[in-house]
């Protein structure tokens, strides 16, 4: 059963109901620009992004532009869906894993440690959503 | 010498049902109230302590109180998921040891199967990590599935390996009258059933049930007033542990769960090793969770969790570890989607020498029960019990 997504052949996605301390988050992305924040006193990244840094307990959390590269850190072809997709954890440069999809490309050629970058992908109410796509070899 | 404990099950309770056409969910509560009471040669009115989770409608353990007409001075609702009964039942012996109690009740029931519920509870907006979860369409079991893949990704687990799980389920449920699927499956139908989310197929996942259990777990004073064929009966609560794991601000690691804590906590408290384990419980949502927790538990060494469920290893009377006797989630049932509640009555059962004749581990003296609640590859609570005969 080999499955890939291209088109209009994207699931439906939920739109988001982010919290206060996470809407810059999606401000950036709807711009195109994926956004992760770093403590200013430890120095460390954590997502998802919060106000307090879980690291330190420090306010002093800032924002910043990732590469929007990293590898795939696992992932599951969802099949019984009405179209599938590919539910993946994505692990940044900057050293986080995060959860997302990976879209347009053959579902069954991935594999863990998949180098993959971002894309965003627009969804309703102005959302746009950070998926990943396998970075051409 | 006998081994101290904190707190005995006097009385535990399965209900027969697995759906619920006509009764409420807190006629469920209720009914299974009454069965482990009775279990326990104790009436309502020797209640005087309550527990009990999420799936007991009204507020906290409120309404259910007020429902069963029961007058307590100890209550606890704390929610972890699946493995909230395994977490009741270690705070219920430590409220009890602490003098707050002596009669505690537990209860589980609900009717997913009636209601057919969404995929995922609702926790509300609030919940700071539902933004950067839900819009990606995780569910349960492509979040399982996420971390069977890394599983076989970093130990080369095979579908074989994950599917002798479900065969020894399903070995154990074709002698239990009320399970859900009792036909013996073998490995070619586990890995021959249709893919949901590789890796996981339709049967590395456990059942959707109505119905529900209780236990009343009481002090040793209690215990052993009850006469000598309850007292015989009472199952000693020897050791519980609990911990929380989650995505550890991104640093994720789907190859544990909690239950390399709370395993670690349960067996020093009950003063035991793994080695002195005669059966084990474990909550069975997908067959990946039972062998992650199998290696969490100290029964093998990390990533070697196929092996070790291999050949029927977790069949009673064939393997070393007989595990889930009653079926578990995959055959038996579910309730509430929420399996710990059964894996503490089952391990009851192994420990009083009550299991199906088929399935009864001889001399069974200690007996593990094990939930995970939540999601494996974001945030959960792992729960483990330890369970000791009453001589033991
Ligand atoms: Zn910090």
């Amino acid at each position: 059963m080999s499955a890939q997504n291209s088109g209009n052949q994207y699931p439906d996605y939920p739109v988001p109901n982010p919290a206060l301390d996470a809407q810059p988050f999606w401000d950036g992305t709807a711009v195109g620009k994926l956004l992760l924040k770093r403590c200013g006193d430890c120095g460390e990244t954590h997502y998802y992004p919060r106000a307090i840094c879980p690291h330190c307990f420090s306010s002093e959390t800032e924002w910043y532009e990732a590469t929007g590269r990293g590898t795939i850190y696992s992932f599951s072809v969802m099949r019984r869906a009405p179209v599938p997709y590919v539910i993946a954890y994505v692990a940044l440069e900057e050293g986080v894993t995060m959860m997302t999809n990976i879209v347009d490309c053959d579902f069954d050629a991935l594999a863990i440690d998949d180098e993959v970058e971002v894309v965003f992908h627009p969804i309703d109410g102005g959302f746009s959503l950070p998926l990943f796509t396998p970075v051409a070899a | 010498m006998a081994r101290p404990c904190k707190a005995y099950i006097a009385g535990a309770y399965e209900h027969p049902t697995r759906h619920a056409v006509e009764q409420s969910v807190a006629q469920l509560h209720a009914e299974v109230a009454r069965g482990a009471l009775a279990d326990a040669g104790l009436s309502k009115d020797d209640v005087d302590g309550y527990f009990c989770a999420g799936d007991a409608p009204g507020l906290g353990g409120l309404s259910m109180v007020e429902y069963m007409g029961l007058d307590v001075r100890y209550t606890d609702s704390t929610d972890t998921g699946g493995s909230a009964y395994v977490v009741h039942l270690g705070h219920a012996a430590e409220a009890i040891a602490a003098g707050k109690c002596s009669v505690a009740l537990i209860t589980l029931a609900g009717r997913p199967r009636m209601a057919a519920r969404g995929p995922l509870p609702d926790y509300g907006n609030d919940t700071p990590d539902i933004a950067f979860e839900t819009p990606f369409n995780q569910n349960i079991v492509n979040n399982y599935a996420m971390a069977a893949m890394r599983h076989r990704h970093e130990y080369g687990t095979t579908a074989e390996q994950l599917a002798w799980i479900k065969v020894a389920a399903s070995h154990h449920a074709q002698h239990n009258e009320h399970a859900m699927r009792r036909e013996v499956v073998t490995v070619e139908d586990v890995v021959n059933s249709p893919m949901i989310a590789d890796p996981l197929h339709r049967l590395d996942c456990c059942v959707i049930s109505d119905g529900g259990g209780a236990l009343v777990v009481v002090s040793p004073e209690i215990a052993k007033s009850l006469g000598a064929r309850h007292w015989d009966r009472c199952v000693k609560v020897l050791g519980q542990g609990e911990a929380v794991k989650h995505t550890d601000r991104g640093r994720i690691d789907l190859t544990y769960t909690g239950g390399v804590k709370s395993a670690a906590i349960a067996f020093a408290e009950a003063n035991l090793t793994p080695a002195d384990i005669d059966m084990v419980t474990i909550y069975d949502s997908f067959t990946i969770t039972v062998l992650i927790t199998l290696e969490d538990l100290g029964f093998c060494e990390k990533g070697q969790g196929g092996r070790f469920v291999s050949d029927g290893n977790l069949i009673s009377g064939v393997g070393k570890l007989p595990f889930n006797t009653d079926g578990g989630g995959l055959c038996n049932n579910h309730p509430s989607n929420r399996g710990s509640m059964t894996k503490i009555i089952e391990a009851t059962r192994q420990v009083r020498g009550e299991a199906h004749p088929n399935v009864q581990v001889p001399d069974c003296t200690f007996a593990l029960a094990h939930g995970t609640g939540g999601l494996i590859a974001t945030r959960l609570c792992s729960a483990t019990a330890i369970l000791g005969r009453n001589d033991a």
